[in-house]
């Protein structure tokens, strides 16, 4: 076995000791699934970063996961309609949980240049989002460099976050459900 | 056909129902009161020497300060025998702004007449489904017409935090 990245490890003599925690923290942030919900011209620079030149199956990313049910993280890339808005709801609804959020550009963290009654002024309004990543579009390099910060995150979160009463009160705020909720009793 | 020859075939054709004509960027524009416009364009369409058999465009305008007229229903048809395209224009008043739907002449009239009603609250009778086509169906009102600002200041739903307006 070689190093383990970001792992506080002890090492004794054909063992090795970490926590739970950190050991399944590290094993989900190399193998996120994205679920790229892509609506426009953010969807292309997503579609370059998933392509060979940026190589997002470096990072264990390469699945892209077209059915919410088997997504860990929702790439949201474009603008997002009032019309529309329902529906990218009941996709985040429909994730199984843990789940984070990528929001990719100006439109989708805040309507962007569309400034107008039919468009949605940012997906924060109804989904919690992890990381925004600012541009218009922005280039594949800042994609990935919110992905970079989504992995930190996946890194560093407790297991037992997702139970909690703050999680609950969270997504409580956008009247959503927690669907594991009933797990922990 | 050029324009003129157009606009003489369908004084023959039309007569007193064209109120009035004039030639708009290189295409004829003609007026037509609502009552008579279905009927005209179903002229228009079956008569084998005209042919106007593709209905490219509806849309609609809206003229506030014209009293009695305020909404303007445009029809482009083109006539793929000629080569030639019409405008046809029908002014509705904003009391009652309603018109005979076009959708038993031509099937693609049908999400264009729910597009403009959507937009216009212009509403065609004997649609087979005269809701709205682009906006969320919550949506209280016709967006483009233009008692609505562009910029509405009275909106909520933009965080005015990061934008310094």
């Amino acid at each position: 076995m070689g190093k383990i990245e970001d792992l506080e490890v002890i090492n004794g003599e054909g063992y090795q000791l970490t926590t739970l925690d950190k050991a399944v923290a590290l094993a989900r942030s190399n193998s996120v699934w994205p679920l790229p919900f892509a609506t426009s011209c953010c969807g292309i620079e997503f579609m370059a970063t998933m392509g060979s030149t940026y190589d997002l199956s470096r990072f264990g990313m390469e699945r892209m996961s077209f059915t919410p049910r088997q997504s860990d993280l929702l790439i949201v890339a474009g603008t997002i309609s009032k019309k529309l808005a329902p529906v990218l709801q009941k996709v985040y609804e429909q994730m199984a949980e843990p789940k984070w959020v990528l929001s990719v550009g100006a439109c989708a963290s805040s309507g962007g240049i569309f400034d107008t009654y039919s468009v949605l002024q940012g997906i924060d309004r109804i989904i919690p989002v992890d990381v925004y990543v600012p541009g218009c579009p922005p280039r594949p390099e800042q994609i990935i460099d919110g992905v970079m910060n989504i992995h930190r995150l996946v890194k560093h979160e407790p297991m037992r976050r997702r139970y909690s009463e703050e999680y609950r009160h969270l997504l409580g705020n956008y009247e959503i459900e927690v669907t594991n909720a009933d797990n922990d009793k | 056909m050029t324009n003129n020859t157009l606009l003489d075939a369908l004084q023959v054709e039309l007569g007193s129902k064209i109120i009035t004509s004039e030639v708009l960027y290189d295409t004829l524009v003609i007026e037509i009161s609502p009552s008579e416009a279905f009927d005209v364009v179903e002229l228009l369409k079956n008569d084998a020497a005209l042919s106007f058999n593709f209905l490219t465009l509806i849309g609609a305008v809206h003229y506030p300060e014209e009293k009695g007229r305020e909404l303007c229903v445009v029809y482009h048809l083109h006539s793929w025998k000629n080569a030639i395209r019409l405008r046809i224009k029908s002014y509705l008043s904003q009391d009652n702004p309603s018109i005979k739907s076009l959708t038993p002449l031509f099937d693609g009239a049908n999400w264009q007449e729910r597009e403009t009603f959507d937009f216009f609250g212009i509403q065609f009778e004997g649609h087979p489904n005269m809701t709205r086509i682009l906006n969320m169906e919550e949506m209280d009102y016709h967006p483009m017409l233009k008692q609505y600002h562009l910029e509405d200041g009275t909106r909520e739903d933009k965080d005015d935090r990061f934008f310094g307006r």
